[in-house]
């Protein structure tokens, strides 16, 4: 059976398209620094353990130095069964993980299953490969079906690795992996594997400025799934409010003075619509 | 400083976090022919510059019942070719090897891939089959691929004889696999071997602590 497509897939060989729309936008930047795109600079983390998955994830997207977003929702809904983690290029992720929901939401209407893991994988693996590269997705995908718990682990140019434990962050993933190595124990209970992946995304906040802001913790097991944001909220919390709104009567009216305005009609020209 | 550092580690980086090196099974893969079927084995490291991705890789990919394929080279890319070979079900092991090679070759410019091809079938037996980058195609009774592979030719070529029963192809192949690890440094964790043969596919995993004791000066 052909997987229908929510996108047409491209034709063979090579397509310039694109070309001149880029070279028309760096013109405009003039030779300058382009703007650069909003990175989840970030950690992220994955654990199979007895019953199921845990996936975890910070919050931060960064643009360059500054934090563009402090709740940034990473861990990205794909099918009822199945939660993928995103790092690298916001908007590459978002529309990865959005294009592999849809198309897995028809398969499921055509077919009355539930998609497998090694299904999503594969189609990623397809997509990312066919792009070499350029699209900048980090994926960490995990979920429970048919045929046990799953992760995967899936690269921008196409290479997938599939392990028990994981973790991709902004310099690898160094603190959160190291969390991991030294704590994970195959078959551990659910409360276990969600304080784990806990402790390695705070590592990864702790050591990594592209990472921050709060943990969102996911659970996938057979019985459904368990997204809990904010899993973990960060101890450096804002009060600012981002709406300022004053009821009516808060600035006090001292006096008030009407003065009406006299006009003169001093030319009127008519100019004829033609509304045929 | 934390930029410093990552700077040390992967030269390459200029600038924004996420342009990493692309994965690569910097490796050591081996095959050896011998009457009745074939031995490979593979080390288990994939790195993306100087950060190893995953230490218990699989290189050892099956291509169809008997065949299977050794890769090196990029991640993506051998997986890629694996799977677009697998999919045609070639019952023989020329026929594969000759798939694995239609790909190199085409794509030879924007492919880095390395295969060794192997397996068992009932007209020729054991064969061994050798792809490397470019897409030349070769049979040859013994094959060692990867970079960790330059540090065993001398080894291979010395030790290996032929009409060797299967254990001591296993032995040959760990002990060559263990030296390559031994010096390469993108060469490393686990062994993992297969045996092929008419009554199917024997594998088996030595894990660090328990690879072959090689005397050594260091």
């Amino acid at each position: 059976m052909a997987l229908s497509n929510v996108l047409e897939i491209p034709a063979a060989g090579f397509n310039f398209e694109n070309a001149a729309r880029n070279a028309a936008l760096e013109e405009r930047f003039g030779g300058g620094k382009t703007p650069k795109p909003l990175k989840t600079g970030t950690t992220i983390a994955g654990v199979v353990f007895k019953d199921g998955v845990v996936l975890g994830a910070d919050t931060r997207a960064t643009s360059s130095e500054v934090v563009a977003d402090k709740m940034c929702a990473k861990i990205h809904y794909i099918a009822p069964n199945i939660y993928c983690c995103g790092a690298g290029t916001a908007a590459d992720t978002e529309k990865t993980t959005d294009i592999l929901s849809s198309n897995l939401a028809i398969f499921s209407l055509n077919s009355g299953r539930n998609p497998r893991l090694v299904m999503a994988a594969s189609i990623l693996q397809d997509t990312l490969y066919r792009y070499h590269g350029t699209i900048g997705a980090n994926l960490i995908l995990g979920g429970v079906d048919c045929t046990g718990n799953h992760l995967y682990k899936v690269g921008p140019w196409g290479s997938v690795d599939t392990m028990s434990y994981m973790a991709m962050g902004e310099f690898w993933d160094l603190a959160a992996m190291g969390i991991l190595e030294d704590r994970f124990k195959p078959d551990m209970e659910i409360e276990e594997a969600k304080e784990l992946v806990r402790a390695a995304i705070h590592s990864g906040i702790m050591s990594d400025l592209g990472s921050g802001n709060n943990i969102d913790i996911c659970v996938i097991t057979r019985d459904g799934v368990d997204y809990i944001r904010p899993f973990q909220e960060s101890q450096f919390k804002d009060n600012r409010k981002n709406k300022y709104k004053y009821r009516p009567g808060t600035t006090p009216i001292l006096t008030q003075k009407v003065v009406p305005l006299k006009l003169e009609v001093v030319q009127e020209t008519v100019l004829r619509m033609d509304t045929s | 400083d934390v930029s410093d550092a990552a700077a040390r580690f992967c030269p390459k980086r200029s600038g924004s976090g996420m342009d990493r090196e692309e994965v690569s099974t910097g490796t050591t893969i081996m095959a050896v022919e011998y009457d009745g079927g074939v031995v490979i084995g593979a080390d288990s490291r994939t790195t993306t510059g100087a950060y190893i991705a995953n230490r218990v890789t699989d290189k050892l990919t099956p291509i169809h019942e008997r065949i299977f394929c050794c890769r090196s080279g990029s991640a993506a890319d051998t997986q890629a070719i694996a799977e677009v070979v697998a999919y045609q079900l070639a019952p023989l092991v020329e026929t594969a090897a000759h798939l694995f090679k239609a790909s190199c070759y085409r794509y030879r410019e924007e492919l880095t891939a390395g295969i060794l091809v192997a397996g068992w079938d009932r007209r020729r037996g054991g064969q061994v089959y050798c792809v490397p980058i470019g897409g030349m195609l070769v049979r040859q009774p013994v094959s060692v691929g990867g970079s960790g592979s330059t540090y065993i030719y001398g080894f291979m070529d010395s030790n290996y004889k032929p009409n060797m029963t299967k254990e001591q192809c296993l032995e040959l192949t760990a002990s060559a696999l263990t030296l390559a690890m031994e010096r390469d440094g993108s060469s490393g964790g686990v062994v993992r071997l297969a045996s092929i043969s008419e009554s199917g596919v024997e594998r088996r995993v030595i894990l660090g602590n328990q690879l072959p004791k090689i005397v050594s000066t260091h």
